[in-house]
């Protein structure tokens, strides 16, 4: 194999893409787990954004439409998980698994009219400047809006969460509702708009699988990516930058995959495609051995359920 | 007026009406969504739960998979009643059936008695040793175990998947992904004639009966209970909490290993690549359903194994995905968990006063 500096500048740029959906939701669901609530959901909502993004494609031929819907139906199936952790104050744990549950099957209902017809080409951004510059090119241009705002996305959340007032009343609420309800905060509101927001990240991660990365609908299409999203925030112990450093490095390993599988290296497919998931248990063995680094950033609260005596 | 009213002691007979409520209300959401998908809703729902529960080869089916529902359950629930959140069950089911397959191919072509029991013993260490490693994992690296067991079932998938492919694909099977058939002394013997329930049911009954002595009448399970309602007090009474995740973990890996290999040596009779329609997952269900007490889970394994039925039927009947069963499942749930808040809470409606009129 030669050596290709836009060969690489492509894969860098293919890396970034399948980057995408792993970025959005794991930002979407840091916001609420730093409000205090642990929403297992995110599988269930992605498969749901991803069909109601490309069905609303299909019926509405519009593709603004369509990723706003996306967003907009993430957000609805996440408020039943809201109703239910807030509102009925059940276990998050069990009310996240029965979100997915729901939302696979549910996607699978409404995609049953939508199996095997072909997508729309979404728009890409300065296409001719990645023809013309070579490396940076593919690594910079050429993308479609929604990987350029994933990109810039967990930057706004550090910034969001460390230097707005709303940002450390999430925080304060995540770390300890009992005080932050004293000092006047309405604990539910805070952790209801924090699920409403998480659901609308992960619509739109599975909008940009269906209508983007691989533009069709495929019955379960998310295969997964919704728990590696719930395990990167784990992994960048809840610190925005982290989760698209990971994002990437976890991008990296399906891209590589997929070119060791094409070069036929005489490596089984199967252990290949299991590398993902075996080293987000290694990471998540590295990070997790020093409980203090886990503890400082953890919101404390994560998972605990908050009922406030009337 | 209605006012909310925080109850002082859960009341028992509200326990356990909650998932009788809570399976009605589901009947009730599933006839709407049927009703917007275009269906008459009442015809639907009979399609879905009473036609295939109206002869007896149905019955029998009704069986085959509640077997490995309940079982996985009971081990489930000994890891959920101490608060370890194993949901991995369906790597471990996958695995234990990698083991005991392997197992039976070995004994591929050889008569004895003791063929099956090697084979069952083997699924179920191999279920208990996958289900060691994300609670080793958390005992001395302090990991999730959510997480750890999850990626984990995706890992079992592609191994399985690599095996019925290569090394022990059919020599004989033209290339399909699976292995040879198992001998007939490597099977489940069938029950009764023509139809597909097996052996396994007793396997999942002793389980059941077994984990109901370990969990009311032995030490152990004292500590899975108490732990499970409070850790301070678990550390304050000195039980080795370390040792007990690991003992919950080999329980519950240990039944779905079973359930597993009850399946392959029973109605699937080879290794290929979807040995189990997400059971691992629905027993979940089927553990909270069951209010994670032994003759709960039993009715509840019923009620959601009908669902899996239901779901076959009305793909056929109604052209629905067999994805549809998983809606009810997510449903049923949904309202369990909604419906706890009667066991906590006490809705008053009050009438206006007259004096406030």
């Amino acid at each position: 194999m030669s050596f290709d500096l836009n060969f690489i500048g492509i894969l860098v740029g293919a890396i970034m893409a399948s980057s995408v959906p792993l970025i959005l939701a794991a930002s979407g669901e840091l916001i609420t787990e730093r409000s205090g609530v642990l929403n297992l959901g995110v599988e269930g909502m992605m498969i749901i954004g991803a069909i109601s993004g490309f069905a609303l494609m299909v019926v509405t031929d519009n593709l603004f439409f369509a990723v706003v819907g996306s967003m907009l139906s993430g957000l609805i199936i996440s408020l039943i998980f809201g109703l239910l952790t807030q509102s009925l104050l059940t276990n998050h744990v069990a009310t996240g698994l029965a979100l997915t549950i729901f939302g696979i099957g549910m996607s699978a209902m409404i995609g049953k009219n939508f199996v095997g017809i072909p997508g729309k080409e979404f728009p890409l951004l300065f296409v001719n400047l990645r023809e013309s510059i070579p490396f940076l090119g593919p690594v910079f241009f050429g993308h479609s809006i929604i990987l350029y705002f994933a990109f810039g996305l967990p930057f706004l959340t550090n910034y969001f969460l460390k230097k707005t007032k709303t940002g450390l009343i999430i925080r304060a609420v995540g770390d300890s509702p009992t005080s932050a309800s004293n000092q006047g905060i309405n604990v539910t509101l805070v952790r209801y708009s924090c699920i409403l927001y998480g659901g609308a990240m992960c619509g739109l991660a599975g909008a940009y699988l269906s209508l983007i990365y691989t533009p069709q609908w495929i019955e379960n299409m998310t295969g997964g990516r919704g728990w590696i999203a719930l395990a990167l925030v784990v992994f960048a112990t809840w610190s925005p930058i982290k989760v698209l450093i990971g994002a990437l490095i976890f991008g990296g390993i399906t891209i590589l995959q997929l070119h060791m599988q094409a070069v036929g290296l005489r490596i089984p497919v199967q252990l290949l495609s299991a590398l993902p998931y075996i080293m987000t248990i290694i990471v998540l063995v590295v990070i997790s051995r020093d409980s203090r680094k886990i503890k400082l950033n953890t919101p404390t609260s994560l998972g605990q359920i908050f009922y406030k005596e009337k | 007026m209605i006012k909310v009213e925080k109850r002082n002691d859960v009341s028992r007979s509200i326990y356990f009406l909650t998932p009788v409520l809570a399976i009605f209300l589901t009947l009730f959401g599933g006839g709407i969504i049927f009703f917007i998908l275009g269906f008459n809703p009442i015809e639907a729902l009979k399609f879905f739960f009473i036609t295939p529960i109206s002869d007896l080869y149905g019955l029998s089916e009704l069986l085959v998979k509640a077997t490995p529902l309940c079982l996985i359950a009971i081990g489930l629930s000994f890891c959920f009643k101490s608060n370890n959140w194993n949901i991995g069950a369906e790597g471990q089911l996958i695995f234990g059936g990698i083991v005991g397959g392997g197992v039976a191919l070995i004994f591929y072509n050889h008569d004895g008695f003791y063929v099956l029991p090697i084979i069952i013993l083997s699924g179920a260490i191999g279920g208990m040793l996958f289900a060691m490693i994300p609670a080793i994992l958390k005992t001395y690296f302090n990991t999730n175990e959510i997480l750890v067991s999850l990626m984990l079932v995706y890992v079992a998938k592609l191994l399985l998947d690599y095996l019925v492919v290569g090394p022990w694909s059919n020599p004989e099977g033209f290339n399909f992904p699976e292995t040879r058939q198992f001998s007939e002394s490597a099977r489940m013997p069938i029950l009764f004639d023509g139809l597909r329930i097996h052996a396994g049911i007793f396997i999942t009954l002793i389980t059941v009966f077994l984990s109901w002595i370990i969990l009311y009448k032995t030490y152990l399970g004292f500590q899975i209970k108490v732990s499970g309602l409070s850790l301070k007090t678990a550390k304050y009474a000195g039980f080795k909490g370390k040792t007990m995740i690991i003992i919950v973990f080999m329980i519950s890996g240990a039944c779905a290993g079973l359930a597993g290999v009850g399946e392959i040596t029973g109605p699937i009779g080879q290794l290929h690549r979807n040995i189990s329609p997400d059971y691992g997952f629905t027993a979940i269900i089927v553990a909270f359903l069951g209010r994670l007490n032994p003759i709960g889970i039993i009715f509840a394994s019923l009620i959601v194994a009908l669902t899996y039925l239901g779901a076959e039927t009305a793909q056929i009947f109604l052209q629905v995905p067999k994805y549809t069963g998983q809606v009810f499942q997510g449903m049923i749930l949904f309202f369990l968990l909604g419906s706890d808040y009667l066991l906590f809470f006490k809705i008053k409606f009050l009438g206006l006063k007259k004096n406030e009129l």
